[in-house]
């Protein structure tokens, strides 16, 4: 069918070549026909993507009263404070380590699904998918009242076993992981059911190879599953990293970015820079400093999925 | 090496049995080949004997040792299976050397194994390729190569060549022979298609709803079927089978097909059939080669008739020709110079040397 279309397209050339290059034939073409039809939505990402895109590059070098132009000024000044360095950090800290549990706990999770029969599978798919579905911001306000240090059902049920009580959100320690272990909840289920499609994808029989060529579970899962799943776990990896390095919600309900910061990741600080201090630029500033690091590990983790892609 | 024995394995899901109590003995060296319509549990069978699905009932032997909970991979068999089930991310190399890997083999012995086998199976120049990068006859060769360099007690194959085009398989069938001729492994081979079985084995088992319908070398279950499946299932075109009823008449024996068609049997015949009580419920079974033109010269029991073809195909090296009994088609096999066509009149010689009579009934040949 493909063939048949670009052998259509190479005709209509050809022809339009002999006759001179009319505005009907121009019209006539696949390719501007198909430019035509997605031209709207060209228009929207230009519209909501791009524009906002240059926007902030242009806010980023005016000054707090944006009424100057300073250049890289703003970025300068960034490098200079303490805080920014630990933003980035605490970003780094809080997005590899939430998403290398979310695929941790999604790959296990998924596995045990997978070995569900039938009909159970689906319901337990369903309710292992609450998470993800209920919007962060309501959920996390129920994660507010558990980490209340005073009178939560943490500490209270920690006071059971003479633990606690546990300054979830107050001190640097607790806090970082309380926002951690809240995204790790939410995100969890994401991972669990792009595993779980691409598990159902692995042909039976290669286990069943791999059974009478001596593989335990483990070399099984080694050697078949993970190499299998190379490419998804590639591009849930990224996507979850691009999410989770950008969150929001969780640590702007959580702790606004306390105690001290410590929390805060670029999205929370540059909210705060920006909009509570009114430094516009400032933020755009410090919103712009994830495009280079994403950038970096779309790089590294895509690297050989166009090339595995060929493969199976 | 082994030699394999079933004792009355089951094979049951939920209230379906797939298997019903098999006894088999598959001596050391042996090609056993397993045929049967999809659904007779050849494939089932199959798989309780290399470990991936549980026996419900019965006794599975590999070597004497009975392995009915032992897992596969401490079985060691190897199998090879329809679609392959090569990994696809292992180089052909890495594919058949991976059993030896998981189990420690030094690296020497394994480069040596691969390089054998593949030399066996002529694949040394794909060595590094991917099994994306190959055609279905050359995965088909590396599956087997995975299964020669463990050197197991049993090889499985599980319709190895259904994946195949028709002049692949016929060229893979003979390669297999010529492994098997060369490694001497005890072989187990499923399939559907009785001229690889009958190609293939030493001893062809014919299976049916779960049961052993005959076991027997191809010669065997072609020149005496047990019963009216094994019969029917063997050869192509397939076995007629007509109506037909014994009578005494001038004192000898003859068979009764239509109300003007009866033959005299042959002596032999005559003296195995004569008990026989002189009733309706039996066909006469005769396989097409045995219904050819009539000519000048006609052997003993060698009985002509007259009748108005239906159909004809010319095959070039014969001529298949359909025509009715009564109502009960017929197909003969006739010389492609015979003059056999559509719609017209042909006599017609049955060999009856070569008849069956069966029960109707039960399907058993008398």
């Amino acid at each position: 069918m493909a063939d048949v279309v670009v052998e259509q397209g190479r005709v209509a050339r050809a022809a339009g070549a002999r006759k001179g290059s009319s505005l009907r034939n121009t019209l006539g073409r696949k390719s501007t026909v198909a430019f035509f039809l997605t031209l709207p939505l060209i228009l929207l990402i230009l519209l909501l993507v791009l524009y906002p895109a240059f926007y902030s590059l242009y806010l980023a070098t005016l000054n707090k009263a944006m009424t100057k132009f300073v250049g890289l000024g703003n970025f300068t000044f960034l490098f200079k404070r303490e805080t920014f360095w630990m933003v980035v950090k605490q970003s780094c800290i809080f997005a590899i380590t939430a998403v290398v549990f979310k695929a941790l706990i999604g790959f296990i999770v998924a596995h045990f699904v997978h070995n569900i029969p039938g009909k159970k599978q689906r319901k337990w798919r369903g309710m292992l998918l609450v998470p993800w579905v209920i919007p962060p911001a309501m959920s996390t306000l129920a994660w507010l009242w558990l980490f209340d240090p005073s009178y939560s059902a943490f500490n209270y049920t920690l006071s059971f076993f003479g633990v606690g009580p546990i300054p979830w959100l107050g001190e640097t320690f607790w806090a970082r992981f309380s926002v951690i272990l809240v995204n790790v909840w939410y995100g969890a289920p994401f991972f669990l059911i792009m595993y779980l499609a691409a598990l159902k994808s692995v042909p039976d029989q290669l286990y069943e190879a791999a059974a009478i060529d001596g593989a335990n579970w483990w070399q099984k899962i080694w050697y078949v599953t993970l190499p299998m799943m190379r490419n998804i776990i590639a591009i849930t990896t990224l996507f979850s990293l691009i999410v989770t390095f950008a969150n929001f919600d969780i640590v702007r309900i959580l702790t606004s970015g306390g105690p001290l910061d410590t929390t805060h990741l670029f999205a929370t600080w540059a909210f705060q820079v920006g909009i509570q201090s009114s430094d516009i630029p400032l933020g755009a500033c410090v919103s712009l400093f994830m495009v280079p690091i994403l950038a970096v590990a779309a790089v590294f983790i895509l690297r050989d999925v166009s090339k595995r892609g060929n493969e199976a | 090496m082994a030699d394999v024995s079933l004792r009355k394995v089951i094979k049951r899901y939920d209230d379906v049995e797939a298997v019903r109590g098999i006894d088999l003995d598959i001596a050391d060296h042996e090609f056993i080949v397993l045929v049967g319509p999809s659904g007779c549990g050849k494939s089932t069978t199959l798989r309780m004997i290399a470990g991936l699905e549980d026996i419900s009932d019965g006794d599975i032997m590999i070597g004497g040792d009975v392995v009915n909970d032992v897992p596969p991979k401490d079985r060691d068999i190897a199998m090879v299976f329809q679609n392959y089930a090569l990994y696809p991310h292992m180089t052909v190399a890495e594919n058949m050397s991976f059993g030896l890997r998981l189990k420690h083999y030094p690296k020497a012995e394994i480069k040596a194994r691969v390089t054998e086998a593949a030399r066996l199976l002529d694949i040394t120049d794909l060595i590094d390729r991917k099994p994306k990068q190959l055609s279905g006859g050359q995965r088909q060769r590396v599956a087997m190569g995975r299964a020669i360099v463990r050197n197991p007690k049993v090889f499985l194959f599980d319709e190895p060549l259904s994946n195949l085009d028709a002049k692949l398989r016929v060229q893979m069938r003979i390669e297999i022979k010529k492994v098997h001729q060369k490694v001497r492994t005890t072989t187990v081979y499923v399939t559907h298609d009785q001229v690889e079985a009958m190609t293939l084995a030493d001893r062809v088992v014919v299976m049916n709803k779960g049961r052993i319908e005959q076991i027997g070398t191809p010669n065997e279950l072609y020149h005496k079927p047990a019963t009216r499946f094994v019969a029917g299932f063997i050869g192509s075109p397939a076995m007629n089978f007509i109506p037909c009823r014994l009578e005494d008449a001038a004192g000898t024996l003859q068979i009764r097909l239509t109300d003007r068609i009866a033959f005299a049997l042959p002596p032999a015949r005559a003296a195995r059939y004569n008990a026989l009580p002189r009733t309706d419920g039996l066909l006469l079974g005769i396989r097409p080669e045995h219904l050819t033109e009539s000519h000048a010269h006609l052997d003993p029991g060698v009985e002509t008739f007259d009748t108005v073809l239906d159909v004809t195909e010319p095959m070039g090296m014969e001529t298949l020709v359909y025509f009715g009994l009564d109502g009960t088609p017929v197909c003969g096999r006739v010389n492609p110079n015979a003059g056999a066509k559509d719609g017209a009149p042909m006599r017609l010689a049955m060999d009856l040397n070569n008849m069956h009579l069966l029960n109707e009934q039960t399907g058993v040949v008398l």
